[in-house]
């Protein structure tokens, strides 16, 4: 599969590789969305388990995104990433499972990655009008937002 | 009921179904037409947690609903950046309280996987024999409350009553009933207490007439299957699109269960069935789970004669340090697949964490299952997704 794919995109799959028995692909950012597509149709990958993503506050691309399918009829997983810089948006996979809907607005909310396309991209966990995005490196982990605690809650401090 | 048919994937195009309620629109409500939007919860008893959904309503028919969640959100990814690897494991109890075994066991396998290392056969039969018991206590705990929010009180106290023994099990083997830390990274910190095989054995005699029993207050019921019949049906083309696992997914039809699809712990050793549904609804999704508690008795009927003696923990450094890496482990928890993916910098902390929680996923299909149906059915709906907001909320 993956020197089919590599004979279509050459360069773009930056890797194709194996850990600890698990299958990953890093690939360029410009043809995941198309990559992901071919996945589900031509090789089965019929169930997106989960989006994340993990951010690198030192590197120029901050972001790996992180794709993890899954395939009923070929019982094989495999990971698909790439990396985006901070203000990039990725498109959104909605149109191929439904289920990214919601995984991708707890991404935009954890790390304010944008999806593009996404029917209703918004917080999902955090209330709308927080200011922030708490799973980024440079977020303190007992970091608020003050003002919306205090206009909302009517308490001084969340603490 | 609704006139839904299962061949009607309704995922083909899901922008348009998955559009949302357009709340910011003027309000039409009263005026020209007779829409209603209301708010369910969050503080309402059948919502099973903090969960508020807004229904838009003509009449006592849905038009849609709409999920607003995160009243539970206490960070849990967060905090795991900024502990060890010990010391976030008892964190991971807290998202499926009434499955906190199999949190753990997912958190400690996914860690073992990072560092390379393996359990002991006989921790790993611990581990088989403990998560199937609470795979069983999560499953009563769902059938108690989901039969009340329908009307049916008895079965609450009934189930209530067997799952106490359950319990009392873990009290006996770690101390703690709900959030139980059972397991450590490596294998298990206790060895079975005394008579610790007796009273799974005594358990596994006393538990099938109970749950023949519940099966007599409802399978057969009137009420229940009129209340559960054809309710909130999903076929199995949107259960996979939408990625909805466990029970959910097997009462559409497809057979697919992680303890077999992808072994982990001891599970290839034992021999057990997968149960599905036909239908995807509300009723088929009550029958896979309770031919699944029979079937989780049988694992560990299995697992309780077959225990090997041996040493219960694997040799694991005490500062850990995995290699540098990623790894995503998932495992059959009782409401589908629970999946950590864990980020490893080299370092004593992970550099991340992320949980793939079956109810939050699971959640996501609720508006597809209710749409057309009535306000009752939504509440039947919310009790069949068998969602804990600890885990959708984290």
């Amino acid at each position: 599969m993956v020197r089919k794919l590599k004979g279509q995109y050459g360069s773009g799959i930056r890797e194709a590789n194996s850990y600890l028995g698990q299958n990953y692909m890093v690939v360029e950012p410009s043809i995941v969305a198309e990559l992901l597509q071919i996945l589900r149709d031509r090789e089965q990958f019929d169930y997106c388990v989960d989006i994340t993503a993990v951010h690198y506050p030192a590197r120029e691309e901050q972001f790996d995104l992180i794709w993890i399918l899954y395939s009923f009829p070929r019982n094989e997983r495999i990971r698909v990433k790439t990396m985006i810089v901070d203000g990039e948006s990725a498109r959104s996979a909605v149109s191929i499972w439904a289920t990214a809907n919601w995984l991708e607005r707890e991404v935009y909310d954890m790390f304010g990655i944008r999806f593009d396309g996404h029917p209703d991209l918004k917080r999902i966990l955090l209330p709308d009008g927080w200011k922030g995005y708490p799973l980024r490196k440079d977020y303190g982990i007992i970091q608020q937002d003050q003002e919306w605690v205090q206009a909302n809650l009517g308490i001084e401090s969340g603490q | 009921m609704t006139d839904r048919t299962i061949t009607d994937p309704k995922t083909a195009d899901p922008t348009r179904f998955l559009s949302h309620l357009e709340l910011d629109q003027p309000d039409k409500t009263f005026l020209d037409s007779n829409e209603l939007i209301i708010n369910m919860g969050p503080q309402h008893p059948a919502t099973h947690g903090v969960l508020r959904v807004i229904l838009k309503l003509d009449g006592e028919k849905v038009l849609g609903t709409e999920c607003v969640i995160g009243y539970l959100h206490r960070g849990v990814e967060k905090i795991a950046e900024n502990r060890t690897y010990t010391m976030f494991n008892p964190y991971v109890d807290r998202m499926d309280y009434v499955a906190a075994v199999s949190n753990g066991l997912g958190y400690c396998e996914a860690v073992e996987k990072l560092l390379n290392i393996e359990a002991p056969p006989r921790a790993r039969y611990i581990r088989v024999i403990l998560t199937e018991l609470n795979r069983l206590a999560s499953h009563q705990l769902w059938l108690g409350t989901h039969a009340l929010d329908i009307g049916a009180m008895t079965p609450l106290f009934y189930t209530f009553r067997d799952r106490e023994e359950i319990l009392k099990i873990f009290e006996k083997y770690c101390g703690a009933r709900l959030t139980t830390h059972a397991f450590r990274i490596g294998g298990c910190q206790y060895e079975t207490y005394e008579g610790f095989e007796r009273d799974v054995t005594k358990f596994l005699d006393f538990v099938p007439p109970k749950i023949d029993e519940y099966e007599e207050l409802l399978t057969t019921n009137r009420i229940w299957l009129e209340r559960t019949k054809g309710v909130g049906v999903i076929s199995r083309a949107d259960a996979i699109a939408l990625g909805v696992t466990g029970p959910v997914l097997r009462a559409s039809g497809v057979k697919w269960d992680l303890r077999k699809a992808q072994p982990y712990a001891a599970y290839s050793d034992f021999d057990f069935e997968i149960p599905i549904g036909a239908n995807g609804d509300t009723y088929d999704r009550y029958t896979v789970r309770m031919q699944e508690m029979r079937q989780s008795l049988r694992i560990i009927r299995q697992a309780v004669e077959r225990i090997p003696e041996g040493p219960i923990m694997a040799k694991v450094p005490k500062v850990m340090k995995p290699p540098v890496g990623e790894v995503y482990h998932s495992i059959e928890a009782p409401k589908g697949e629970l999946g950590y993916f864990i980020v490893s910098d080299g370092s004593t902390q992970p550099y991340r964490v992320r949980v793939r929680p079956p109810s939050f996923v699971n959640l996501q299909a609720l508006d597809i299952m209710v749409r057309g149906a009535l306000v009752a059915d939504v509440i039947a709906v919310i009790g069949t997704l068998d969602i804990v907001l600890g885990e959708v909320d984290r």
